[in-house]
């Protein structure tokens, strides 16, 4: 609160950016959290409210005879053009949010005094809602190939990767250190995805530090280990995710890629993916095509084609596509990495799991997914989002990415994804925010040295609680889609105005097929009641009524294809009592065991423990619901 | 019979179809008059490709050893290659499908030789008439009349016989402004804006010249539409230096000093061979199959297609504007009248009137502002994207129309009665058709061909409910609103239904569409349920409420129970036999 000089200044003007006659007047208050606008001006009060976390930049621009205009962009594309009266308010706004906007120390961020008045148990269940050994045990792991190790309990072997880690039963500690030990920051190959039916896995790590001729036996008998673990293919793909010029450099300072010749029967092969900084920059130019004032139709598509945006948005498709084609359609294990395997590398890992497997496609599976591969493995989310007041060259939007392929994978496939676009809106809020603890640091050890489990919040339960408005009402359910092949050809990919312009609401459909989707299943729910409700009041009446004969047997048929997941309502005769008794997340392994053993009952119950945890989280976590704007 | 001389090799064995996204196929092939017909031999799951002769854009022949192969390039943008062996075949095949796919005469083309397998309801050349748009014109205005002034076609050859005009001037004013209005087409009404009386009216240039002719007639038509103190606005689809340049050939626009109360306003909206090379550009870009994003994009950008529909909906926007926000009447023209002029004012009627977006009101549309309005459809969609000549009249004009009314459907997507898969429908028959809806360029060359009596209408074959239910969009929520679309470039996107159709696999995106219809359907029906559930009840309670007037104190239970036992069991059986019968057979399929 310290940094706050002018907590409210009157007749703050808002622009609209794109009509000029539609400019706000009202008031602007600041408060520890937020920046909030209140236009006076509209018959119905409007509020605008700006999360400091959110606001990436703020400029003063030249004094104007209507004020002093201050400009905000924001970290998830929000652009605010406010004109102050007074100079002297405007200079206090601006160094106040300066500062808020950048804090310095990880506790000034607002996860650790956002308080949703949940009791103490309830966010320790919370953080329990996604177990990632639950995810390994669903891909079969432990078995005669693969086990879950502590070996790096102490972040002795890597201190960037979680305490537990998934590598090859053939390989000892021996060969684990000693790979560490050719490996940037140890991150040796691990698991990331088991492609069960085939054996074939997705593993994951860093460049190798093999400079022009280096070579370490450890690393080799690793990489022979994850080949072996798949005794269907006689070779594995070595995939380095970096353009090979990039990766040619890195041999002059000690680091580089796998030599063929020295690891047996691997095939390597580069996937040009550009670094950070290109990254940065593009989405850069980007967002200057994204704010022109009435571009003409060439203007703009020559600034999409010019900031390459769409470009780098192809090149990390088309290496989720071959990782998820060489497991697949050739029974090979691949093994990833870019430099230090946590950018490139989480996106391409994520996106093939994604592909393969329609559970990451569900609520849960989402999640599991991101905790698994960009949460767990070390994705420095606090650099790469800029958290804290830091190096700007360790900015880059490497998970906005991530979030824009699965967008894309949406457009293709309408029916095949559990949640809508505003799931992945709301999480890339959310990953900037700082209002939860989940993306908070860079890895699973600084994770723990700043206590989240103990002093924030996890994410996920707040958004299961609002699944009903996050789901896809078009959604087929879980065994519907297996392996998504998608078109990568450059047409398949369209520019994602609901992210990049989202708060330009002109531009969007005016009419909204989400909108009137959930307002259908909703109704849905409100006429099955009705339905019930009446056919209890005729309590001799338990066939149909004869005029309904021929509509019935239709709604059977419609209702046998409508999703059968999604809701409560959905399951086959009553709703099981749990839902009411809400049984401990514990469960929730019990639940993944069962599924292992009987997938056809899987896409059945798949969603009995987010329901549990949402209900017993439900009941006290009413008032504190996720602030987000 | 004629055809058969141009069929010199009417059936080719062996041969192999490859279509877009589909594995090659082996089978037959089979020349008609009017069809490339080729059938698997595959027993079972055969597939048959009928394709008109009229649909094929170009045929390209290439050979290896004796194995020719034939590529046949159509106007709906798809691709198919047939390999057939020898090399003789090959080339009267080939030229056999050129010759045929290039008739010169009207008449030899298949609408008058088709014969309908379905029963005609509704003839759909009966469908839309003048005289009854102008019925419902008289319920909500007297100031218009229906003058058959050009019921011989001479005084506009393009106009149909009978258009609506201001009630004050006569036929004889009529004949001087037509002498004054490039074509003969003098102002008419397009469109009467109900909200506030305002209307929209089309012509063509008027003939001012170099040395500024005036027409008196012309002035005090148009002026006739305004109210006292208002003013106009003239709604020019050229560039004011088109325009100026169109006085040297004997054209012009309309000058202040003569419609002081007319405001012009210069719109620029391409045409012609333009509009024919963007297209032609566009889907080459579209074919390409390189992985490139950059060359995409830049190939996309250079084909300037979203740069015409940007302007033609900001043209529109604009002539909805005046009328609708401004409260002034608009004269939309360019030159010759019949090609962006329509395009502005039948999608400022999509803009502003809840009608044009039913069904029924579309197909007016088509019919009121396209057809009778004397687009030229022969010339227009003769050849398509893939035309090598360079003729000078081929233009994409009723395509880009029909994009637009797609880019205002996708930002409303609950305002429109039909789907995509409807403007789908008329883009492919409006360049290849069994139907003679589109033949002609006109009303008069239409009535030389005597199209109603020798061919069958579009419209009888679209409005039967069979056809209709595809054509319909399950989210249709009537909306009697104006819609405003966004002309931003991020709101504008590709018209994937058309442009991509054939080259990306559409599986996916029509389940989506199934599960929307799903969805919605289901919710239908479960309120049918609820409501005859509530019937019911209600019926029961008066029937009990009878009952117990009727009958004694003591037998009221007894006859109660007996007649819902009755009930029950009559209630019962039916019903739940075929419903669990139907779900028996679901679970067999």
């Amino acid at each position: 609160m310290e940094h706050i000089t002018t907590p409210k200044v009157e007749n703050v003007k808002l622009l609209d950016r794109y009509a000029n006659r539609k400019t706000a007047n009202g008031t602007l208050y600041l408060t520890a959290t937020h920046l909030i606008y209140v236009d006076a001006s509209s018959e119905v009060r409007k509020e605008t409210w700006i999360l400091h976390h959110h606001i990436a930049s703020v400029e003063k621009l030249p004094l104007t005879t209507a004020g002093c205009p201050l400009l905000i962009h924001c970290k998830n594309f929000h652009v605010a053009h406010f004109v102050i009266g007074q100079e002297r308010d405007c200079h206090e706004v601006y160094t106040s949010l300066l500062k808020l906007s950048q804090p310095v120390k990880p506790e000034e961020l607002y996860a650790f005094s956002y308080n949703p008045k949940m009791s103490k148990d309830n966010r320790e269940i919370g953080w329990k809602l996604i177990d990632l050994k639950v995810d390994y045990q669903r891909m079969g792991i432990p078995n005669d190939y693969w086990e879950i190790t502590d070996v790096n309990k102490d972040y002795e072997v890597c201190n960037t990767y979680p305490p537990e880690i998934v590598v090859p039963r053939a390989a000892n500690k021996a060969t684990v250190i000693g790979s560490s030990r050719f490996r940037s920051r140890g991150r040796i190959p691990v698991l990331s995805y088991l492609y069960k039916e085939n054996n074939a896995a997705i593993c994951r790590c860093s460049q190798p530090l093999s400079g022009f001729s280096a070579r370490c036996l450890e690393d080799e008998q690793m990489l022979q280990a994850i080949r072996e673990a798949n005794p269907g293919c006689a070779f594995m793909y070595v995939v380095d995710t970096r353009p090979k010029l990039n990766a040619m450099a890195n041999r002059a300072a000690g680091k580089g890629y796998e030599n063929e010749d020295n690891y047996d029967n691997i095939r390597f092969k580069f996937i040009g993916i550009e670094n950070i900084h290109v990254m940065r920059n593009s989405l850069q130019k980007l967002l200057e095509v994204c704010e022109t004032k009435s571009p003409s139709m060439s203007d703009f598509l020559t600034g999409l084609e010019n900031s390459g945006w769409l470009r780098h948005i192809k090149a990390v498709m088309d290496a989720g596509v071959f990782l998820a084609k060489a497991v697949k359609d050739e029974n090979a294990s691949v093994l990833v990495h870019c430099s230090d395997g946590w950018d490139r590398t989480a996106q391409v890992c994520s996106l093939a799991s994604l592909l393969l497997d329609p559970f990451y496609r569900t609520f849960k599976g989402f999640m599991v997914l991101i905790e698994k591969e960009w949460i767990a493995m070390g994705h420095k989310f606090s650099h790469r989002c800029g958290h804290l007041d830091g190096d700007p060259k360790e900015v880059s939007p490497v998970f906005t990415q991530f979030i824009e392929c699965v967008w894309q994978l949406m457009q293709q496939f309408p029916c095949a994804f559990e949640f809508n676009e505003r799931f992945l809106l709301e999480i890339h809020d959310h990953v900037y925010s700082c209002q939860f603890g989940n993306f908070l640091g860079t890895c699973h050890k600084e994770r723990e040295d700043l206590k989240i489990f103990e002093k924030t919040h996890s994410l996920w339960p707040f958004l299961l609680q609002k699944k009903q408005e996050l789901r896809n009402p078009l959604y087929k359910g879980f065994t519907a889609y297996k392996e998504l092949q998608p078109n990568t050809l450059p047409f398949s990919f369209q520019f994602w105005c609901g992210m990049y312009n989202r708060f330009d609401k002109g531009m969007h459909p005016k009419q909204c097929v989400l909108d009137h989707l959930l307002s259908c299943m909703s109704q849905k729910m409100k006429l099955e009641d009705n339905a019930s409700e009446l056919e209890n009041k005729l309590p001799f009446l338990d066939g149909p009524l004869p005029s309904e004969a021929c509509s019935l047997s239709k709604v059977g048929s419609a209702a046998s294809k409508t999703p059968l997941l999604n809701t409560p309502q959905d399951y086959e005769g009553e709703a099981p009592p749990v839902l009411t008794n809400g049984i401990s997340v514990g469960n929730i392994d019990v639940m993944a065991d069962v599924d292992q053993k009987n997938k056809e009952n899987l896409s059945n119950h798949q969603d009995l423990p987010d329901l549990n945890a949402t209900n017993v989280l439900d009941s006290e976590a009413k008032e504190g619901e996720p602030q987000c704007h | 019979m004629e055809f058969a001389e141009l069929i010199k090799t009417p059936r080719a064995d062996n041969a192999v179809l490859h279509g877009p996204r589909c594995p090659a196929v082996r089978g037959t092939l089979c020349l008609t008059g009017h069809h490339l017909i080729f059938s698997s031999r595959r027993k079972e799951g055969g597939e048959e490709l009928w394709l008109l002769h009229a649909n094929i854009d170009c045929v390209e022949k290439r050979f290896v050893g004796s194995l020719g192969t034939i590529v046949i390039k159509c106007k709906d943008l798809r691709i198919i290659q047939l390999d057939i062996p020898g090399m003789e075949e090959c080339l009267n095949i080939a030229s056999s499908i050129e010759a045929l796919s290039t008739l010169d005469s009207i008449t030899l083309m298949y609408p008058f030789f088709y014969r309908p397998m379905f029963e005609v309801v509704e003839d759909g050349w009966r469908s839309y008439l003048p005289e009854q748009e102008f019925e419902l014109l008289s319920s909500v205005t007297d100031e218009w009349r229906l003058s058959c002034a050009n019921k011989d076609f001479s005084v506009c050859p393009t106009y149909p016989p009978v258009v609506i005009i201001p009630k004050c001037i006569d036929d004889e004013a009529l004949r001087k402004v037509a002498v004054f209005r490039y074509g003969g087409r003098f102002p008419v009404l397009s469109y009467y804006h109900k909200k506030n009386g305002m209307v929209m009216m089309r012509s063509s240039q008027p003939l001012t010249g170099t040395n500024g002719r005036r027409c008196k007639e012309d002035e005090k038509l148009i002026n006739a539409t305004l109210r006292p103190g208002k003013r106009g606005y003239i709604i020019d689809t050229r560039s004011l230096n088109v325009a100026q340049q169109a006085r040297a050939k004997g054209g012009g626009f309309e000058q202040e000093v003569y419609y002081p109360q007319w405001r012009r306003i210069h719109k620029c909206i391409e045409r012609f061979n333009i509009l024919q090379e963007s297209l032609i550009k566009l889907v080459e870009a579209c074919n390409d199959q390189s992985h490139n994003m950059d060359r995409w994009l830049s190939k996309l950008e250079a084909s300037n297609w979203l740069t015409h529909i940007k302007e033609i909906l900001t043209a529109a926007c604009l002539a909805a504007q005046c009328i609708d926000r401004e409260g002034a009447s608009v004269l939309v023209h360019g030159s010759d009248g019949t090609d962006s002029t329509l395009q502005v004012t039948s999608l400022a009627q999509i803009i502003l009137d809840p009608r044009c977006r039913t069904i029924r009101g579309f197909e007016a549309l088509v019919v009121r502002e396209w057809l009778q309005a004397g687009h030229p459809f022969q010339l227009r969609c003769a050849q398509s994207a893939y035309s090598n000549t360079k003729q000078k009249w081929e233009a994409p004009v009723f395509l880009l129309f029909l994009d637009c009314v797609w880019q205002i459907l996708r930002q409303f997507p609950c305002s429109f009665e039909f789907n995509e898969q409807f403007l789908i429908m008329l883009f492919e028959h409006a360049y290849a058709s069994q139907f003679g809806t589109f033949l002609g360029n006109n009303e008069n060359e239409r009535s030389k061909l005597k199209l109603t009596q020798k061919t069958m209408s579009l419209w009888s074959w679209v409005n039967r409910s069979e056809e209709l239910a595809r054509f319909k969009n399950p989210l249709f929520e009537a909306n009697s609103l104006v819609i405003w679309p966004s002309v931003a470039p991020q709101s504008l996107q590709l018209w994937e239904g058309v442009f991509l159709r054939w080259n990306r696999p559409s599986k996916f995106l029509d389940e989506a569409q199934e599960e929307v219809l799903n969805i919605i359907n289901y919710n239908r029906e479960l309120q049918a349920k609820v409501n005859a559930l509530r019937r019911q009840l209600a019926e029961l309670e008066t029937d009990d409420r009878m009952q117990e007037n009727l009958t004694l104190p003591v037998m009221n239970g007894v006859s109660s129970q007996a007649g819902n036992g009755l009930t029950q069991t009559s209630l019962k059986q039916l019903p739940s036999r075929s419903w669990q019968w139907e779900g028996e057979e679901r679970r067999k399929k």
